[in-house]
């Protein structure tokens, strides 16, 4: 065993080889490696969950999208204007008086977009999501959303609330998680439900 | 309900085995895993140029802790100063301020990750997979380190069988230490929850960012820019690390850094996973796994009581949703697929842990579920940062022993080292310290409303201020986002109480166990003290309690607790 001094602690030098050590293992190599192994291996899901319609890009599964017309289903409130680089919540705190005029507005905007009165809304609805890209609603909000989307597309609500329970992911692995309704893909077969419809119609 | 406690029991499933096998890859004997790795080892070390043969004394692992923290440190400056013109910077991002590009060094060289910046958007693929990702692994590696080193110290030091007293002690080499971490530890461990997490949705690629075009014509917004990237690698050590500073502004309440309930299950064990297995490593590394299993029993009190504070406190509505939707829980930041309860465990459990990372907006908390994350920081020895956890609940635990020392009259010792005059004065700073830096920097901040930057007013208005210090202190790295915290004030002051909040806390310890070390051992016998009894385990927890109350109770009672009399009062309004 060699004994014990002072200058073994090591120099400069020692910690300049170090870093430059440990960045090329963790940084280069470790990083190198299992982004390149994960991308071979899920190559959708590491280049963002990208879907593709008729061969273009119109959004990914798990960035949530604003839907103004009232012939889809809105996603929660986004803090950021649904923008993925701007990505973010309110951090308005219960106390602030800024965040109940925020909820007063909306809860305002819904009561008439759905004839329904404030005691009904699901209080999701009116919540900001935590990075303002929630691509998710519960089944309860989409059912809430239901009768709105029938009458304005000509569908039978049952056919809409069908289109919700294909659409409801339950627990992965039959453990983890609680049901949720992607609204983006709820809203593509919206439009593929619509247009088989017209469709059978001509 | 049932989520979190299957959660809990997978990760303290997983961290017995692992504190198991980390006794062994620090104890010094031969093991299983010599064969795969110590062919790789010594390559690095004939690159960083040492002697892994080499012992050091507390004052030499001090020194070597703190020179490669330095130089590291300066490294991580340049790079962020200077990511304009380096490589690997596809969305051609510029350079940082001079203040933002130091507090983000400290900030991560300090295993906190604090962040002032907003990830994707200020940083190149060079400072966030390369650097930022090196020191996610380093410091983590580093704490454990030093918390090793003070254990070995706790008994004597390597060379207690034949070293005299008085004769400082061998407390192991540094560089090893920091090595065997990595190579045995951390990276497997890494690799392993980053591909998990990109089968899930993580980002893994080195592609720029991905242009649609939405669904909804009548939408103002027809464009969205998807950011990608090497994330799934950095999330990975970002939750196993302690570390927290994730790759997108919010963390990992975006549905990129965490897009399932299974990717949620898989980061909230990853937060604790080491931690706890800290605890049983412990136990090993002084040759009392009883001493580990009180430990561990502490600190599952705390908190398993803090989850449930947490939990109920986030069931409750959002005060300003009074009358406005149904009757539900407080949704405002969280998001759908995670809910209201898995939100509150892993608020509780970031904060606890010295980790920091989020997958809600912990701003938007109620009042109890604010105090509880901010009490996890403030004890900041529940489970804790990675080794410097463990080494502050030894802390408490020298405390502890001497007041009971005190009460029952005898000597008081740990390990049949005594703790004496020198140590005690020593822990005393340890204990005003954190007062005197995080109610002086919020006194400070909050006397000059042009330096604070607040987003809501109000009692809230000084928690904000209050928790961004404790943060920074605790090495956790969390915020009430809604601080406009990119400003010189700002940046320094967080330095100040980041450099702090790192270092003493780490090096006092380490020098009190060299001390103890080459003291004579006491024999034990019926009347010494037994530190793995349940009459132990109460004082120390009266111990944690009284401590923090004494220091931070007035603090509390002008932030949340006067938060939620204030939102009690207003009861229902229209």
């Amino acid at each position: 065993m060699t004994t014990l001094n002072s200058s073994s602690a090591g120099s400069i030098i020692t910690g300049i080889r170090f870093s430059a050590t440990l960045i090329i293992v963790c940084g280069v190599i470790y990083t190198g490696a299992t982004t390149l192994v994960g991308e071979q291996l899920f190559s959708h899901q590491a280049s963002g969950s990208i879907i593709e319609k008729d061969g273009k890009a119109i959004g990914s599964e798990l960035i949530a999208q604003d839907f103004q017309a009232p012939n889809y289903f809105y996603a929660r409130p986004s803090a950021a204007g649904y923008d993925p680089t701007g990505t973010g919540g309110s951090n308005l705190a219960p106390s602030n008086p800024e965040l109940r005029e925020q909820v007063r507005a909306r809860s305002q905007s819904i009561q008439a977009l759905e004839g329904v009165d404030a005691n009904k809304i699901p209080p999701e609805l009116l919540a900001a999501s935590g990075a303002g890209l929630d691509p998710h609603i519960s089944p309860q909000a989409a059912e809430f959303q239901a009768p709105r989307i029938a009458n304005t597309r000509g569908l039978q609500l049952n056919q809409v609330k069908a289109l919700i329970d294909e659409h409801t992911e339950g627990k992965q692995l039959g453990l983890f998680g609680q049901p949720r309704v992607n609204v983006l893909k709820l809203n593509i077969a919206l439009d593929n439900a619509s247009m088989k419809n017209e469709n059978t119609e001509d | 309900m049932f989520e979190i406690i299957l959660i809990m029991a997978i990760a303290v499933a997983l961290a017995y085995p692992l504190g198991r096998y980390m006794t062994g890859v620090f104890s010094g004997q031969a093991h299983f895993s010599d064969r795969l790795f110590n062919p790789i080892e010594k390559v690095i070390y004939r690159c960083i140029g040492i002697n892994p043969g080499v012992s050091m004394t507390w004052k030499s692992y001090g020194v070597a802790f703190l020179l490669s923290n330095l130089v590291l440190g300066i490294i991580a400056f340049l790079i962020l100063k200077f990511q304009h013109v380096l490589p690997m910077n596809p969305d051609g991002i510029g350079p940082l301020s001079w203040d933002l590009a130091l507090h983000t060094a400290v900030s991560f060289l300090t295993n906190t990750n604090q962040q002032h910046y907003s990830g994707q958007a200020q940083l190149s693929y060079l400072s966030q997979g390369t650097l930022i990702v090196t020191l996610q692994f380093v410091t983590p590696a580093m704490g454990l380190a030093v918390c090793v080193a003070m254990l070995r110290g706790m008994v004597g030091g390597r060379d207690e069988k034949f070293a005299k007293d008085g004769q400082e002690r061998d407390l192991g080499n540094y560089y090893v230490d920091v090595v065997r971490g990595l190579t045995r530890v951390f990276i497997p461990l890494a690799a392993v929850v980053a591909l998990i997490l990109a089968s899930q949705g993580v980002p893994s690629t080195f592609k720029g960012a991905q242009n649609v075009e939405t669904l909804d014509s009548q939408s103002e917004v027809t464009e969205q820019t998807i950011p990608v990237g090497p994330v799934a690698s950095m999330v990975a050590i970002k939750q196993l690390g302690t570390n927290g500073g994730g790759w997108y502004g919010p963390n990992s309440s975006n549905p990129l850094e965490n897009p399932t309930p299974v990717s949620n299950a898989v980061e909230t064990i990853a937060l604790v996973l080491i931690p706890m297995g800290v605890v049983f490593l412990a136990g090993g590394m002084v040759r009392r796994k009883k001493f580990g299993v009180m430990s561990f029993v502490v600190m599952a009190v705390f908190s398993v009581s803090f989850i449930g504070l947490t939990v109920y406190s986030e069931l409750q509505p959002n005060a300003a949703f009074n009358e406005l939707a149904a009757e539900g829980s407080n949704w405002e930041g969280k998001e759908t697929r995670f809910g209201p309860e898995l939100s509150a465990l892993w608020g509780t459990l970031t904060t606890q842990t010295s980790n920091g990372s989020v997958n809600a907006m912990h701003d938007s908390f109620n009042p109890v579920g604010g105090l509880m994350t901010r009490s996890g920081m403030l004890i900041n020895g529940i489970w804790g940062g990675i080794g410097s956890g463990f080494v502050n609940f030894v802390i408490y635990v020298w405390i502890a022993v001497f007041l009971s020392g005190l009460m029952i009259g005898r000597t008081p010792e740990l390990f049949g080292k005594k703790v004496e005059t020198r140590e005690i004065t020593l822990l005393g700073s340890l204990i005003v310290l954190p007062t005197i830096v995080l109610l002086g920097f919020t006194a400070i901040t909050v006397a000059l409303p042009a330096l604070t930057g607040n987003s809501n007013p109000g009692f809230h208005a000084i928690s904000q201020v209050f928790y961004e210090y404790t943060s920074a202190f605790a090495n956790n790295g969390s915020g009430f986002e809604g601080l406009g915290d990119d400003t010189v004030w700002w940046n320094i002051s967080c330095v100040i109480v980041l450099i702090l909040g790192r270092y003493l806390p780490l090096i006092i310890p380490l020098a009190i166990a060299g001390m103890m070390a080459k003291k004579r051992t006491i024999p034990t016998s019926k009347a010494s003290l037994s530190v793995e009894s349940v009459t132990f385990g109460v004082t120390l927890v009266a111990v944690i309690l009284i401590l923090n109350f004494l220091s931070f109770l007035p603090a509390a009672v002008i932030g949340p607790i006067g938060e939620a009399l204030q939102l009690a009062s207003l009861g229902v309004e229209g």
